[in-house]
């Protein structure tokens, strides 16, 4: 695997992490279980499952937007919490959540303004994202004057604005049609194979979970847990030919498969095992 | 004509031609049952005083219209203020939030009796305090609202860029609170004129269009006192009118919410 900016190291380390909701009247749903994974620098990571398999969780709790109830999360080589808010990572979600009375330049420039930057190195920062993005001619917009892809790279720009090494996705093309949706994911592993970033990617489409990463973890509900890790050997430049490439859909019926088996358990698969030996996470023993 | 007119006229048009029927049915009503005046003046004798009276209308409606004003800025200042300190503290919500729905809930004719009482008789300050309290009521309900209604995401986002209570209220939560207190400015306005004239009526000071309106309706001379209604009618409107551009122009991501 290689990338445009050479990074060493581990970004994520999530030892036995698991993640207990009480949800009122003394029942207690374990949203998550013995989460073992170890991302490393520069890796893309998909998180795939069904609804309930705790992948938002996941995700949240890398954030340090909720905290484990058990279990050891390392983010950058701290603490979750410490991540946080040293702002080691940039966020986007399904909803673009721009900030409505805010223009475009001044919702880049939002977590800047709260890292301290001073206007002109925030101006001069939210012009290059926006570059980027390819959205320069719209700088002065307001938010409800784009389209939805529009908002969607715009709140992209804005997740990287601070030029994170982290980046966490929850579904963030969920909401928009499958035209911009491939054109946006193509835009995605651009920026973050010319920045070196880091992804972990929360989605519920199998293509795009394999067209994205270089890692596919697939999860599985009650309770929320991996169950199996597909290495996708697709190298780091596809186009929209790595769509149709039989390569391709042998990983997409791969990830299928992993998402089909009842239990998880991934033993009638050779590859799923192998992927998990190959990096040794994945799979709890329990 | 441009597309823009043309939506004009087309939305324009049939109510001002249906509000002109009425006012026709009412002209043919009084002239073929020979109402008398002093029962129902018609609607010919009533804007000719409107014209001819013009001068002493005005002079009513300028009165009327700062009570008015006075009480809508001042009731939205304290009932915005006073929504954003209740969310704040939960004690002081739990203190105020009761008081204000008691005090809202007593008929405006008995407060403005007793505010009448207390002030001289040559004051505006009872009627202007009557309807601070009305507006600080509807500000207060909408903001309190507003403040509670955040966008999940946003408050995400402000969560990891590890951002402070007191950031989180500058930039979420008070920004998300200007469509509803711009709601409630705008509901509130036309209400602010009611009750200043409303106020009026019931004594105090004889200048403004409330004491006019019950001087003239009592007398022989109806189509005047319905001249002053007139008035209080167009210094609603001009109200309604004024808040609505206000809310157009400070919230403007209200007239096309596409954020997702």
């Amino acid at each position: 695997m290689s990338t445009t900016v050479a990074r060493e190291g581990v970004a994520v380390r999530a030892a036995g992490v698991g993640k207990v909701f009480d949800v009122g009247g003394g029942r207690r749903v374990d949203a998550l279980v013995g989460v073992d994974l170890v991302i490393d620098k520069g890796e893309f990571v998909s998180l795939i499952g069904p609804s309930g398999c705790g992948k938002s969780t996941l995700l949240r709790l890398i954030a340090d937007l909720l905290q484990p109830t058990s279990g050891e999360l390392v983010v950058n080589g701290k603490t979750a919490q410490q991540a946080r808010l040293d702002q080691d990572y940039g966020m986007a979600f399904q909803q673009s959540g721009l900030f409505e009375w805010r223009s475009v330049e001044r919702n880049i420039e939002l977590p800047l303004e709260l890292k301290g930057w001073d206007k002109a190195r925030r101006r001069a920062r939210s012009r290059e994202m926006l570059e980027l993005v390819k959205l320069h001619d719209f700088a002065g917009q307001m938010p409800w004057q784009l389209s939805g892809g529009m908002q969607q790279r715009v709140a992209i720009a804005r997740a990287l604005a601070a030029h994170p090494e982290l980046l966490l996705m929850d579904e963030p093309f969920g909401a928009l049609d499958e035209m911009t949706r491939e054109h946006m994911q193509a835009e995605l592993l651009r920026i973050c194979g010319e920045m070196g970033t880091t992804v972990v990617f929360v989605t519920h489409s199998i293509p795009e979970a394999v067209y994205l990463a270089d890692r596919v973890v697939v999860m599985s509900p009650r309770p929320g847990r991996i169950t199996d890790v597909v290495h996708v050997k697709l190298g780091r430049d596809r186009s929209e030919l790595t769509r149709e490439a039989g390569e391709f859909f042998e990983k997409v019926t791969e990830v299928r498969e992993a998402l089909r088996r009842p239990d998880g358990s991934g033993d009638e698969v050779d590859s799923a095992q192998e992927a998990l030996n190959l990096r040794g996470l994945g799979v709890d023993d329990r | 004509m441009s597309p823009q007119l043309r939506r004009v006229v087309a939305v324009g048009i049939p109510p001002v031609v249906f509000g002109l029927l009425l006012i026709g049915a009412w002209q043919w009503w009084v002239v073929a049952f020979k109402v008398e005046p002093f029962v129902v003046p018609k609607p010919s004798d009533i804007w000719s005083q409107f014209v001819d009276q013009i001068d002493r209308v005005r002079a009513a409606c300028v009165v009327t219209g700062f009570n008015a004003l006075f009480g809508l800025v001042l009731g939205a200042l304290v009932g915005f203020g006073v929504a954003v300190v209740t969310n704040r503290f939960r004690l002081v919500a739990e203190l105020v939030n009761p008081l204000a729905v008691t005090v809202a809930a007593i008929p405006a004719v008995v407060i403005v009796g007793v505010l009448n009482n207390m002030y001289a008789l040559d004051s505006q300050i009872g009627r202007r305090i009557m309807v601070t309290l009305a507006v600080f009521f509807i500000v207060f309900v909408q903001v309190t609202k507003g403040l509670r209604q955040n966008d999940a995401t946003q408050l995400e986002l402000m969560r990891s860029y590890a951002a402070t209570p007191r950031q989180v209220l500058a930039k979420v939560r008070l920004p998300n609170t200007m469509p509803y207190l711009f709601t409630a400015i705008r509901t509130a306005a036309p209400i602010a004129v009611i009750i200043a004239l409303v106020s009026e009526y019931f004594g105090g000071t004889q200048d403004g269009l409330g004491s006019k309106i019950s001087g003239t309706l009592n007398s022989s001379n109806k189509a005047l006192g319905f001249a002053y209604v007139l008035g209080g009618s167009v210094v609603g409107l001009l109200f309604f009118a004024g808040s609505s551009l206000l809310e157009y122009v400070v919230v403007p991501w209200q007239r096309r919410r596409h954020v997702r």
